[in-house]
């Protein structure tokens, strides 16, 4: 016997369209640097946005010198950042020093302006262990390696400032790719049971390595996951620094007033190749895709917006690449002259105290280093 | 001083230490309200409060997530695993997580966190409740991994390990939870980590072991001194890292050794103890270092347990081989 139609399912179709239909891409400021949603525009000063703006110049030349250094052999593992300055720079700028960074590992960016010196960016790529050794009162932690960890244990930060009653967030990223990890729905949902102050940026830049967003999930958008585990979401334009701002900072204040997480995705691109290892994106990316995604760049469309407010011009943005060169190669130099690191440096921090095993290792070590 | 079972002394050791530092943390499925599964963090969240004694959704990696980011913030979580076996979910949090935050971040922090959990064979669980795991974390550089087999020991070894700076796995044997009481003092305690224990005197055989089989083994060794030999029994107590000294003092004394483990034979830990004698002591031996330990089989089905389990018999056998060699 054919069973009867069952109607409910239908109900379910168009409940899953109507929750799709509510994810719009949230934007402030269009590709030619206009405002197009005047009511969703942050409250900035003027000295604020032109320091954002100086921040995207500042990490788009960061961005090609530690390409170039890293193919002198000078710099270790990278993941470049350009294209996606506004996810990037935006979401840390809406911070407090208070709030607490925990990136993935192509979110060095966020970590060096919310204080990390920029010589242990270069001593964490070259993989030194001064590197992850974060200066008191910056809170960060060296970026995640294992897609998705950083979710989970963005849950735990939260839970614990809401324990210490602290007014600060736990912010963290990862990828559209990230979003298919079982860690990316344990952290949004812990954080949700516990109405933790997280705030999940998942930074949408169309590729897993070479795997597409559509590949990785039947979601029409990442930040709709958030339904299930009874968050807001939002999909924001990761191309405009204002939105991504705006967003970022309203999560802020309700994850502070005790409202809990939210899950903002940013839809962004990175121009690059997924790291300096030898990923070649003409692979699985073509060139017009580039090009369509070059047109929304983030410091064009921002660089109009302020030089039509009369706050931005040649003479500022020139300054600013020339700050930045001097302290890339100052913090280079510094990272050059960090002492080299030992085996014996790498024993001594395995425990507080050295078990028999080790103890004994460290000798043999010391020995051989002394040669 | 109290009788009380394992199960009682690790509940004292936790309110003991949720008492003595407001920033221990207890958390885990069921481990609220119902007090654990195996009752084990019964009574505490009346007393301390759901602040501090808390239920997580059940999903062990965000467990570990949960425990790493408390312990960022300068929390001292100790978090149940319901069963050991479910420790696969969670290994990116011990492994890749936990055990290298200190060498991560070149010693600027570090992770205090005791991840407490029920093992052992012998209670004819469902699949994965069982395991002996131990070998797979005493891998893991950064860990410490301590197993007791007494309630004296469980709750001055849970006190060291909830205090301890580095992450600890805590394993205790669901077989003698509520086996056998023995006097336990009140209030606080502690027992070294990475001591181990000579918990019966002999010298004509060392056997080295820990956990549930220390019992099988002071038993075997009752019986092998009806046959007039006298045996030493060491337990570890805590198998990562090894306590080498006192492994190789009762070594060098008896100049025979076996090493007992409830685990499978290959790898794990009884191979790491037979390697440090080679290494250290091979010249006090008058006989081969044998294991006495479970086939290379996954954990048996509860029909075969009891035959698949080291026993009394198997021990009494492989002693008497290295005794007579």
């Amino acid at each position: 016997m054919a069973s009867k139609t069952n109607k409910a399912s239908l109900d379910a179709m168009k409940q899953l369209e109507k929750v799709e239909e509510q994810f719009q891409t949230i934007q402030i400021l269009n590709e030619e640097g206009e405002v197009v949603n005047e009511a969703a525009m942050p409250e900035l000063s003027d000295e604020q946005l032109q320091e954002l703006m100086k921040r995207m110049v500042y990490t788009r030349i960061l961005d090609q010198r530690s390409i170039s250094l890293n193919r002198q052999g000078r710099l270790g593992f990278y993941a470049p950042t350009a294209g996606q300055e506004a996810s990037q720079l935006a979401s840390q700028f809406a911070l407090e020093k208070e709030d607490f960074i925990l990136p993935g590992y192509r979110d060095v960016p966020q970590m060096i302006w919310h204080g990390l010196p920029l010589s242990q960016a270069f001593l964490w790529s070259r993989g030194h262990l001064k590197g992850g050794d974060i200066p008191e009162g910056v809170n960060v932690i060296s970026p995640q390696i294992i897609i998705g960890a950083q979710y989970v244990q963005a849950a735990g930060v939260a839970l614990g400032m809401k324990k210490r009653g602290q007014k600060a967030v736990a912010i963290t990223y990862t990828g559209d790719g990230g979003t298919s990890q079982g860690d990316f729905y344990e952290g949004i949902n812990f954080a949700g049971a516990y109405k933790a102050p997280a705030i999940f940026i998942i930074q949408n830049n169309q590729f897993a390595i070479s795997t597409p967003r559509e590949k990785q999930t039947a979601a029409k958008t990442l930040a709709q996951k958030a339904v299930a585990a009874g968050i807001p979401g939002v999909v924001v334009d990761g191309m405009d620094p204002l939105a991504v701002y705006a967003a970022v900072r309203e999560a802020r204040e309700r994850a502070v007033n005790g409202e809990g997480p939210t899950l903002i995705e940013t839809m962004t691109y990175r121009y690059g190749p997924h790291t300096m290892a030898g990923d070649d994106p003409t692979r699985y990316r073509t060139s017009d895709l580039d090009n369509e995604w070059e047109k929304k760049d983030p410091l064009v469309r921002f660089r109009k917006f302020l030089e039509k407010k009369g706050i931005w011009n040649e003479e500022m943005e020139n300054e600013t690449i020339e700050k930045a060169k001097e302290d890339i190669k100052v913090a280079i130099k510094e990272a050059d002259n960090t002492p080299k690191q030992k085996v014996t440096d790498l024993i001594s921090i395995m425990y507080e105290e050295l078990p028999q095993n080790l103890v004994e290792q460290n000798a043999i070590y010391k020995e051989k280093e002394s040669k | 001083m109290a009788q009380m079972t394992m199960i009682q002394a690790i509940t004292d050791a936790l309110r003991t230490e949720l008492r003595n530092d407001p920033n221990v943390l207890i958390f885990g499925e069921d481990v609220g309200v119902n007090g654990g599964v195996f009752r084990a963090t019964e009574g505490l969240q009346q007393e301390f409060g759901e602040d501090r004694v808390f239920d997580t959704p059940l999903a062990e990696s965000g467990i570990g997530g949960l425990a790493v980011g408390l312990s960022l913030q300068g929390f001292r979580p100790v978090p149940e695993i319901q069963f050991f076996g479910f420790v696969y979910e969670v290994m990116d949090s011990i492994s890749g997580q936990l055990a290298r935050m200190r060498y991560r971040s070149g010693g600027r922090y570090n992770a205090p966190v005791t991840i407490r959990s029920p093992f052992g064979g012998g209670v004819h669980t469902p699949e994965m409740h069982a395991d002996s795991l131990e070998g797979l974390m005493a891998q893991q550089p950064g860990l410490k991994v301590v197993i007791p087999s007494t309630p004296y020991d469980a709750k001055g070894l849970l006190i060291s390990a909830i205090r301890d700076n580095d992450p600890v796995i805590f394993l205790e044997h669901m077989k003698l939870y509520r086996s056998f009481r023995q006097e336990v003092p009140e209030g606080e305690y502690t027992i070294p980590l990475g001591k181990a224990e000579v918990k019966r005197e002999g010298s004509d055989l060392s056997i080295i072991t820990y956990g549930a089989m220390v019992h099988e083994s002071i038993k075997a060794a009752e019986e092998l001194e009806k046959e007039g030999f006298s045996v030493e029994v060491v337990d570890l107590r805590t198998v990562s890292p090894l306590d080498i000294d006192t492994i190789i003092a009762s070594v060098e004394k008896t100049g025979r050794a076996i090493v007992v483990q409830e685990a499978q034979k290959s790898a794990g830990v009884a191979a790491n103890v037979v390697a440090e004698i080679n290494d250290r002591a091979i010249l006090s031996l008058e006989a081969p270092v044998l294991r006495v330990a479970a086939p290379d089989t996954v954990f048996a089905f509860p029909e075969a347990e009891s035959v698949w389990l080291p026993n009394v018999q198997d021990i009494i056998e492989t002693s008497k081989k290295v005794l007579n060699f």
